[in-house]
This record gives C-alpha cells, structure tokens and sequence, in this order.
C-alpha cells in the first residue's frame, strides 16, 4: 500500500492563471447556489451544492499537466493525461482501498490503470491494489497490452534522455510483488 | 450585492484551498477525494446559517444528498468516457453534466423535493 505524502512539485509545475481558474470557478458556483436558493428556495439551492462545477477544472487541469510533463520529455502524454484524469474520477468517486471493492463494469479500467508503471509502485497502491490473482489478464480490453507497452517505452526514453539527469520519477523494475498486483 | 460579493470570495478561497491540497497531496488517486470535497456547500451552508439559520442550512443539507449521489454517477460516467470512449478531460466532464443533472432531480423528486 502506498503511503500518503506531500509533494509541493505540482505547485511549481502549476500556472498562474489555472489557479485564478479555479478561484473564479468555486466563486461563480457558490454565487450560483445563492442566486437558485433565492430565487428557487432552500431545497434546489441545496440540490446544487452538489454540482460538479468544480471537478471539470480540477480534471481538466490534471490532464493537462501530465500532458506538460510528458511533452517535456518530447513524448505525447495524451493517454497517461487521460488515464490521470480518470483516476482522479475513480478518486473522487470510490473511498475504498482495494479494487476488488470496485464492481465488475468499473473494474476493468482500474486493472488497466493499476498496470502502468507510474501509478504501479505509488497512487495505484492506495486506490487500486488489486487482491493477488485479481490482476490476471483475462478481461482486460484489448489493446491494454500496447498501452502498456508504449507507457513503459515512454518511462525509459524520459529516464534516459540526454543532458542533465532528472532522478527517475517513476520507478521501474521487476515487480516487488510476483502476483503482479500492487 | 454585498452578500455575493463574499460569497464569490469565500467560496474561491475555500475551492482553491481544497484544489491545491489536492495537487500536493499523493497518491494521485488519493487526492482525486478531494476533487468531490464539499468546497462549495462548505462556503455556502456557512452563510446560510448565518443568514438564515439552522433549519434553512438543514433544508439545504438535506437536498445535497441527492445531489451528492448524483455526483457518484457522475464520477463513473466520467471515468467509462475518458478510458472506454477515449474522450479528453474536459468534454467527458462536461458532457457527463447532463447525466449530473438528470440523477440529482430524480432523486430530488422522489424524495418529494419542490420549487
């Protein structure tokens, strides 16, 4: 299980204008719920408290970054941006440690995300640590295998570009666990 | 106005506050809990207590269950769109909007919500 930290990277990888994005986004929505129970009343002013105004910026923005990050290393990103996004769904959705919790329409993708390398030895282990055997490959959609395949070539060609050498962010070997679930 | 005003305030204060503790924090998946944070209703049920009392912020409260179901469905909807369709962020986001909306007022309905 991978432990909770603190990482303050993200707030340098940031720009200015994401955060007055999201300033502007949380004020317009809580003006909103004012003027609708004002003029609708207590209960759909209530309803919309609710509303997911926020959560369209804040995966946008994490799509985005990964996207950044990625194209730093002069790679395209566009899946790991998506596949950050949608874990940030899950995240926001499901408060529950191990994905064998996760029902069997939903679970699917969740073996799929816990599989690349990024999330394998860190996010992936809070969220989608799968149960020993519940990793195995059959019913993973297919293409899962070139996903995997090109997440991992991006992994190396990032760790060994040339010039000034970043410490690997993600690390990457053989599997700590010989199941093959995290 | 005066009272919007603050509202715009506050509740941009406290949805940044909740959007930067969800950057810093790790694992990613973690800090997607605090995407669905109660940032808005936070700000929100805080000035209707002190406007309008408990009772009224209970109301509200209690409306936002519905809503709050809603916004699971919504999570799932957006997670099937973004791995299985292939759609970006944004577009998978806003179209689940739709699925938000319809979620959130059957249940208002059905719990005997009215205008």
């Amino acid at each position: 299980m991978t432990p909770i930290r603190i990482s303050t990277s993200p707030l340098r990888e940031g720009r200015w204008y994401e955060y007055v994005i999201r300033f502007a986004l949380g004020g317009t929505a809580t003006v909103f719920t004012g003027l609708v129970s004002s003029r609708y009343g207590a209960s759909m002013g209530g309803l919309f408290l609710a509303l997911p105004a926020i959560f369209c910026a804040s995966a946008t923005l994490i799509e985005k970054h990964e996207i950044r990050r990625k194209r730093e290393a002069a790679l395209a990103g566009e899946s790991r941006g998506r596949y950050a996004a949608a874990l940030d769904a899950a995240g926001a959705h499901w408060e529950r440690r191990d994905c064998w919790l996760l029902p069997s329409f939903f679970g699917r993708w969740s073996k799929k995300a816990c599989q690349l390398p990024s999330w394998r030895h860190r996010s992936s282990g809070w969220l989608f640590r799968c149960r020993p055997g519940l990793c195995a490959e059959s019913g993973v959609p297919p293409g899962w295998r070139e996903t995997l395949a090109a997440a991992l070539q991006s992994h190396a060609a990032y760790n060994s570009r040339a010039g000034p050498q970043r410490p690997p962010r993600h690390p990457i070997g053989p599997p700590a666990n010989p199941v093959g679930c995290y | 106005m005066t009272e919007y005003v603050v509202r715009f305030l506050v509740g941009g204060i406290v949805v940044s506050a909740f959007a930067i503790l969800g950057d810093v924090l790790r694992p990613k998946s973690f800090a997607g809990l605090f995407g669905a944070a109660p940032s808005v209703a936070l700000a929100t049920l805080g000035i209707a207590v002190y406007r309008h009392g408990a009772g009224y912020a209970a109301t509200q409260g209690f409306a936002m269950m519905a809503g709050a179901i809603a916004l699971g469905v919504y999570s799932v909807v957006v997670c099937h769109l973004i791995v299985h369709a292939r759609l970006r962020a944004a577009p998978a986001t806003l179209l689940s909007l739709v699925i938000w909306l319809i979620v959130a007022f059957a249940l208002w309905g059905l719990a005997g919500g009215r205008v």
